[in-house]
């Protein structure tokens, strides 16, 4: 980081009923900062009604260009999916 | 842990992404010249929006009624608004922002030739909405689709707040063009000095941009310069009709074979100038962007000491 002010990663809830959303960053000196530079930066014309700020310092990543990809474990258990299973032809609700 | 690709396995990954147009993310391993390319096209974008914040806000303060005077305090913050967003999307990429505004400050990073031009009437403030905005408009559309993920949303966001800002630019010119004689003449007056400058927005002609072939490659560009001031030549000219206004072009007519307006000769010796530094308000507006910063860092100075003061509390980030 250089001389300036820290970098801000902001999460914005767009409405009710939806989780916040990664929208972008900020510099700001602290929190309240944080907070207020991304309200007038983010949400201008009414784009959330909540907004959380995280110093982007501290935000833990998996990196992407490792060899065996970091999501491989997932890749072959289809099992873990309905549609790996044999249903019998006329069984309804299942 | 498991080791890293080498170089040849990680250049066939990012090359089926873009192949597959599919994004390229801050954490994926990318090509160092495309990583430069980015930084240096959303970096110029970033500093035009801010540049461009200028010959507007010239005119707040005059604003003829309280109506135009908010909207255009709002436009003005939009354009501020704008280079923040690209700002935080160069930064994805591993610069840091304050390096970037030094680059603008001393001259070794570029913003857009149109806004080294001035605002000299009422009217220039309806031209730049419609014809400046309209322009940068055209060439945003297609980067919303670019093969960089933040550079692509930080488009969508502002092809958004754009589409207010030439709508305002084209209300305000029309309101003069049909208002009285000298409001008309002043809004052709305007239209005469902004539409050539605005064609040149879309760059040198095809045979001659150097980056434009690679950033096509890499799907950074999605049209060629002269394809898309084309678009902006078939858009404006019927624009100007319901204006009342002559675009000072006299070789500008339909083609009905090519399906396309022609126009005449670009004047390339006056880019070229202002791009060496030699337009009308090129010194004026880095003097006026340092002079901001300079008189901005006793601000930023007192902000960072008052969160060491109180960082013993909760945060220990903020140094």
């Amino acid at each position: 980081m250089s001389s300036g002010l820290p970098l801000w990663e902001v999460f914005i809830r767009g409405r009710r009923g939806l989780s916040h959303q990664h929208v972008g960053s900020v510099h700001a000196s602290d929190a309240e900062m944080a907070l207020r530079n991304a309200r007038d930066l983010y949400t201008r014309r009414g784009e959330g009604v909540s907004i959380w700020v995280v110093p982007a310092a501290s935000v833990s990543a998996s990196s992407p260009d490792e060899k065996e990809p970091f999501f491989d474990p997932a890749a072959d258990k289809v099992y873990r999916h309905p549609t790996f299973y044999r249903v019998p032809e006329g069984v309804k609700n299942l | 842990m498991t080791e890293p690709l080498d170089t040849s396995a990680l250049q066939e990954r990012f090359d089926g992404l873009i192949a597959a147009d599919e994004r390229i993310e801050p954490r994926d391993w990318m090509p160092e010249a495309y990583r430069k390319t980015l930084v240096r096209q959303i970096a110029q974008h970033a500093h035009s929006e801010i540049i461009g914040m200028q010959p507007e806000g010239n005119w707040i303060t005059r604003a003829p009624s309280l109506r135009r005077k908010a909207i255009l305090l709002a436009k003005v913050q939009d354009e501020a608004g704008h280079g923040l967003y690209l700002y935080a999307a160069a930064e994805t990429l591993g610069v840091d922002r304050a390096d970037l505004l030094d680059a603008l400050h001393n001259g070794r990073q570029k913003y857009s030739s149109i806004f080294n031009y001035p605002t000299l009437t009422w009217a220039d403030i309806g031209a730049v909405g419609w014809l400046v905005d309209g322009a940068a408009i055209i060439n945003q559309i297609p980067l919303q689709r670019c093969s960089y993920g933040p550079y692509a949303r930080a488009m969508v966001r502002i092809c958004k707040e754009e589409s207010f800002h030439q709508r305002q630019g084209f209300e305000l010119l029309n309101d003069l063009a049909h208002g009285t004689p000298e409001q008309h003449a002043m809004a052709q007056d305007a239209l005469d000095r902004w539409w050539w400058p605005s064609l040149m927005m879309f760059g040198p002609p095809d045979a001659e941009s150097s980056h434009s072939a690679q950033s096509m490659a890499w799907r950074i560009k999605r049209h060629s310069n002269d394809e898309l001031r084309q678009r902006f030549v078939d858009i404006s000219v019927p624009q100007a009709e319901a204006l009342g206004l002559t675009i000072p072009d006299p070789d500008l007519r339909w083609n009905e074979e090519r399906g396309h307006y022609d126009f005449g000769v670009i004047d390339w010796t006056e880019f070229q100038e202002i791009l060496a530094g030699n337009g009308p308000c090129n010194r004026q507006r880095v003097a006026a962007r340092v002079q901001a910063h300079e008189d901005g860092e006793w601000v930023r100075q007192a902000a960072l000491a008052y969160a060491a003061k109180h960082s013993d509390s909760e945060r220990d980030v903020a140094a």
